[in-house]
């Protein structure tokens, strides 16, 4: 098979796995249950088959396969990936099996449409990662929505309807501004090269940056407030919380770890490099809200009652971070950023998974209902304490390496001056507070609630779905070369385009030239 | 600085900081398992004291060399690597690093030993192993890195280990002495140590970014070479540099502002508290702004702060040290007072002379702390002076290493202490900062008072604890560690007699090399005349002596007459009990005004007043709307796709044929 083939094969496994389980009778769940995750690791196995095919050092997308689809428009299924496209793909593929795993006895009804839906959503995130079409990448991107609007609004809480329909409608908003800016850039094609009207991204990387400035501002403005939604940056995040706390555990572990990187890779793949004017207009706009939101989302995080609220916001906290090193846009921050993307999939995931199995043991998640559970939990308060540091940023687990260089490259940044990141870094002290007072709260201190006097600790299906994580997050704290890599020649090409068009786009409105890109230097 | 790649001399190294590594996976991983705790207990002190014989062996090995021959890089691999930045996982040893990894395996490891003695029966023995072999690693990580980011790695690493130990027994009341009184538990220690030194290390990352983008690097030997081209002498940038380095430095090394967390790190177990919080963690700051002495010295301005700060905490410590009635609490201040005068010494840019206190103050302050461990341990956890008394019958070895020690940091010739804290205060005023001497001179004599106090209190006069505490001796692996920390006690200063006294000075010419940089930038000073340096000495040596008779005057004779004169002046020893209100005053300051504002103007206010109410009014509008316009909201999501698919072909079909 070729590596083109595998792609595909690797984008539609889930969607075929899917396929397997709807024949299957509704009452037999452990089959049901077993042709899901053989179906989702199978899928993990593709891409770690695309991993090793990978080549690190060959720039642009790879694995690219293009097949005419809608000829009418010019619209054709083209698929490729570059570093961050595969990075983000394997965490997908990672993370699926391990949330079906880590909710197998959560889930009490309709358990053959839920492996369903959850099939469905990792082929619509795979897609989303791996589209070089625009038109293409907008049906994945509304694919998608389908399945999580069903997870939250069927098995989830008490107030499923209303969190599922707020995400939804949330997310549409942003969707349909979205549409309209592609079919309008598609249609700007023709017009500045003279061919047709197209949604080929690779064409439309030499349009976008052509557009007169007022123009890519527009476009970059409906692009960008899509991806802005879904990460969330503040003030666009209070839909996360609700659908946070009203998804079933799998649901959160899926929104967390895979569909808010969906926003910031949109910012890089898209509102990046097809605007890149409007972008150098926007940076100190959209830096100022990512850091508004790493405070604010801790602060807010700091004072929350219920665990998986905490959770929640803590995530607006950390994604500011990942936006404040995409549009620091240096190497270093856009690495970081990009490391980030994955580090906190697992470290946000993982914490879902855990609030996930105190929830399927006390059903509650109020913070107060517990305290002093490690004295009879003692293995899920180590796997929480190694996550909680994953999470603040501990040198030697991987949070550290994602929020250290973006900082640092942030710092260092000719768009944004310092300030930007020392108030970036107190976040770093409020994470400390957040996550460790509520560790102390759930874990430490006198068990006096007899309703935990007797809560059973982590079985061996948990303590599987957690140990692959926990390798995850030392490996890439200790060795992060072997996935900083990947990225490596696409940031640097991504980041000496936008320089270059910046500096262009500057002279061109007479403003004051950008500073020069910081030159190379000595090691 | 050589690079002798495959040597003995690169892979000693890396078994020194990877034995207490895969001592605490072994004991982590597995230690709950062991049959037996002894079985813990020997691959945890077996591994530090393997790390202590190789530290040995290096340093004999750059002992043999010539000076300028005394540093070697061990590199390991590449580390984070992005764009122009490189970081890699690297050694760096030097006679700086060798001093401290001696330091560092060598009371580490007695007080493994000592542990084993004091956790005996404890159910998490392993664990408590596990965690203390994780501190030496890190703290290894922090002496030997070879560039600012692998010190990081040890310096929250340590702070980490800190957090564990702390809470160890993590349920168990602890008396703050302040604030939540009567309910704080030693979580509330623990988590209030890691906060407040993140808000130092926030510091410290801050200093490493304006240091990258200044030097487009990380490395030490790289930065430290290049320092004098890049920044001029009090250039701003170097000033903001040191400043947050030493931010950095205040709070692992408990100086003023951020002292407050050490005193709580007491609630920790003794021996976590003789280790981490008196002879090694502590000075990481020390060791941070030797190692970074360059920069310091090209920020005179940081200089006089250092100097400035390490002497109030020096004063303002033995202030409070001087009313406290817990042992380990009275230990505590002293250890921050004491942690003052190496920033003192550091600040007048004797540099020798902080790291020489450094070692004298990690052997005569284990001892106490493993002293007073001894006595809490024999007395069923008693840690009050007043219910103490009399010991000295009961335990005659514990008290007399106890009374090394004590006359050593009062500065009593020749014990070390006299030779390293007549050092930092000699350098000081042949600097020609009579104030910070005078200051220093007072503390002297308030560290010899509150010291001999806690002495009277505990081991002369009557027996005040109750009829059927019958306490002895420790066992032998607690007295051992007493007895060989009293005998470095004894005979560690003379590594460092001063000229004046005929003495060669070691250890000042052992880390000469380390500072020629900065001793070359720094401005010459007048050395004071030799009569002057015997004058200072007799009155340091006065001083002490003066403090020490006073306190057994006045506790030996009458134990009641310190609680009359409190009483008689209730305004400052309710201050000094205080404590000077610092804690309640943070708390009303910072920490309530945050949470409250995060609370109500942010959550409540902002996030589900403002931003929320805006959406579902919108969603209303549209809702009334669409109620009006028919019932197209149907409840079935199936509708709405359609009608979004819909959409779109009426938007594509308008944009295609118009």
């Amino acid at each position: 098979m070729t590596a083109d083939t595998l792609l595909i094969l690797t984008i539609f496994l889930p969607l075929a796995g899917a396929a397997v389980v709807l024949p299957v009778k509704t009452t037999s769940s452990a089959s049901i249950k077993a042709a899901g995750l053989l179906a989702s690791l199978a899928t993990f196995a593709t891409t770690l088959l695309l991993w090793s095919n990978f080549d690190a050092t060959a720039p642009g997308f790879q694995m690219e396969s293009s097949i005419p689809w809608v000829s009418s428009l010019s619209v054709s299924f083209h698929v490729g990936i570059d570093g961050m496209s595969l990075l983000l793909m394997l965490l997908t593929a990672f993370m699926t099996p391990l949330a079906l795993l880590g909710s197998w006895n959560s889930i009490e009804k309709r358990l053959k449409e839920y492996v369903i839906m959850m099939l469905l959503l990792e082929t619509g995130i795979l897609g989303v990662f791996a589209s070089l079409d625009l038109f293409l990448f907008y049906v994945f991107w509304e694919a998608m929505l389908i399945p999580m609007y069903f997870i939250i609004g069927i098995w989830g809480g008490k107030n499923r309807t209303y969190a599922a329909v707020k995400f939804f409608l949330y997310t549409m908003a942003g969707s349909l501004l979205m549409l309209i800016a592609i079919i309008w850039l598609a249609y700007q094609g023709p017009q500045q090269t003279g061919g047709g009207f197209t949604t080929d991204l690779q064409v439309l990387y030499s349009v976008g940056p052509r557009l007169p400035a007022g123009l890519q501002l527009w476009m970059f403005l409906a692009f960008t407030l899509s991806f802005a939604i879904k990460v969330p940056l503040f003030p666009l995040h209070t839909w996360l919380p609700d659908a946070h706390v009203e998804a079933p555990t799998a649901g959160s572990v899926m929104l967390a770890a895979v569909l808010l990187k969906m926003g910031t890779y949109g910012f890089l793949r898209f509102s990046v490099p097809l605007f890149p004017a409007a972008t150098l207009t926007c940076i100190p706009w959209l830096a100022g809200l990512a850091v508004v939101g790493i405070v604010y989302g801790a602060l807010v995080s700091m004072v929350q009652t219920d665990i998986k609220k905490l959770v929640a916001y803590s995530s607006v906290s950390h994604l500011g971070f990942v936006v404040l090193g995409i549009f620091a846009m240096t190497e270093e921050s856009v690495q970081g950023g990009i490391i980030q993307m994955v580090n906190h999939g697992l470290s946000t995931g993982a914490l879902f998974l855990l609030v996930g199995m105190l929830y399927d043991r006390r059903h509650t998640r109020e913070i107060s209902e517990f305290g002093g559970i490690a004295k009879v939990m003692p293995v899920i308060a180590v796997f929480f304490m190694i996550v909680s540091l994953s999470s603040m940023g501990l040198p030697g687990l991987n949070g550290f390496v994602g929020e250290f260089l973006i900082l640092i490259g942030a710092f260092s940044s000719p768009y944004l001056g310092p300030w930007f990141t020392i108030i970036a870094a107190t976040g770093v002290i409020l994470a400390a507070i957040y996550l460790l007072v509520v560790y102390q709260k759930v874990f430490l201190g006198k068990n006096a609630n007899t309703a935990n006097s007797s809560l059973p600790d982590l079985s061996k299906r948990e303590v599987a779905v957690l140990v692959p994580i926990v390798v995850f997050i030392v490996w890439i704290g200790v060795f992060p070369g072997s996935f900083l890599h990947l990225t490596d020649g696409s940031t640097r090409a991504l980041v000496r385009a936008f320089h270059r068009d910046a500096a262009g786009a500057a002279m061109k409105v007479g403003a004051d030239p950008v500073p020069a890109p910081p030159s190379p230097r000595t090691r | 600085m050589t690079d002798e790649a495959g040597t003995m001399m690169t892979i000693i190294p890396m078994l020194i900081v990877g034995l207490p590594l895969a001592g605490f996976l072994l004991n982590g991983l597995a230690g709950k398992k062991f049959a037996s705790e002894n079985i813990s207990g020997i691959i945890g002190c077996g591994t530090v004291g393997a790390s202590f014989i190789l530290s040995a062996v290096v340093f004999i090995e750059l002992l043999g060399r010539a000076p300028g021959e005394r540093a070697v890089t061990v590199r390991l691999f590449e580390w984070i690597s992005a764009g122009s930045l490189s970081v890699r996982a690297a050694y760096q040893v030097d006679q700086l690093s060798v001093l401290m990894l001696l330091i560092v395996t060598g009371v580490g490891f007695l007080i493994h030993v000592y542990s084993v003695g004091y956790m005996h029966g404890d159910p998490a023995f392993w664990r408590f192993f596990a965690y203390l072999n994780l501190f030496i690693f890190m703290m290894l990580n922090l002496v030997l890195a070879d560039n600012f980011l692998l010190m990081f790695l040890g310096w929250e690493g340590v702070g980490l280990c800190s957090y564990l130990l702390i809470g160890f027994w993590h349920d168990r009341k602890f008396d703050t002495g302040g604030y939540g009184a009567g309910k704080a538990l030693t979580s509330d220690a623990a988590k209030k140590a890691f906060i407040v030194n993140r808000i130092g290390d926030m510091g410290f990352l801050i200093a490493m970014f304006m240091i990258f983008a200044a030097t487009g690097t990380l490395r030490f030997s790289t930065i430290f070479t290049q320092a004098p081209a890049h920044f001029a002498a009090n250039d701003p940038l170097i000033i903001g540099i040191t400043l947050l380095l030493f931010l950095g430095a205040t709070g692992k090394s408990a100086q003023i502002p951020l002292y407050v967390w050490l005193p709580d790190a007491m609630a920790g177990p003794t021996p976590v508290s003789a280790l981490i919080h008196a002879a090694t963690m502590v000075t990481a700051g020390v060791y941070m702004v030797a190692r970074c002495s360059v920069l310091f010295v090209l920020a005179p301005a940081t200089m006089e702060v250092v100097a400035v700060i390490g002497i109030a905490t020096a004063f303002f410590a033995a202030t409070m040290g001087l009313v406290q009635n817990d042992i380990k609490k009275i230990l505590a201040y002293s250890t921050v007072s004491q942690l003052g005068y190496m920033f003192t010494g550091l600040g007048v840019g004797a540099f020798s002379a902080g790291l020489f206190h450094v070692m004298t103050h990690a052997f005569f302050k284990a001892l106490l702390f493993l002293g007073a461990g001894a006595v809490i341990h024999s007395l069923h956890d008693e840690q009050d002076v007043r219910k103490m008394g009399g010991l000295r019958k009961f335990m005659p070895s514990t008290y007399r290493t106890q009374l090394i020690a004590a006359l050593a940091i009062a500065g009593v010739p020749p014990l070390a202490g006299f030779f390293s804290k007549d050092e930092i205060l000699w350098k000081t005023f042949s600097d020609g900062s009579v104030a910070i001497w005078a200051i220093g001179w007072i503390t002297a004599g308030l560290t010899a008072f509150y010291m001999f106090r806690m002495m009277t209190m505990v081991f002369e006069g009557e027996p005040r604890f109750g009829h059927d505490t019958h306490p002895h001796e420790a066992p032998a692996t607690m007295l051992v560690p007493l007895v060989v920390l009293a005998g470095a006690s004894v005979v560690g200063g003379f590594l460092g007699v001063p000229h004046a006294l005929g003495g060669g000075n070691l250890i000042e010419t052992w880390l000469d090399p380390v500072f020629e940089r900065s001793m070359r930038i720094l401005p010459e000073t007048s050395h004071g005349s030799l009569p002057m340096e015997y004058l200072l000495m007799a009155m340091s040596v006065g001083i002490g002596l003066a403090g020490i008779f006073l306190a057994r005057r006045i506790y030996g004779s009458d134990p009641g007459i310190a609680e009359r004169a409190a009483r008689r002046f209730p305004g400052i020893t309710g201050v000094l009990r205080g404590k000077y209100y610092v804690d309640e005053i943070y708390d009303a300051v910072i920490v309530e005004p945050l949470k409250a504002a995060s609370r109500i103007v942010l959550w409540k206010g902002m996030d589900v007043g403002i931003i929320d109410a805006a959406v579902n009014g919108v969603a209303k509008t549209v809702n009334w709307l669409s109620s009006r316009a028919g019932r197209i909201q149907s409840g079935n999501v199936s509708h709405y796709g359609t009608a979004v698919l819909v959409g779109i072909g009426l938007i594509l079909g308008i944009l295609l044929f118009r």
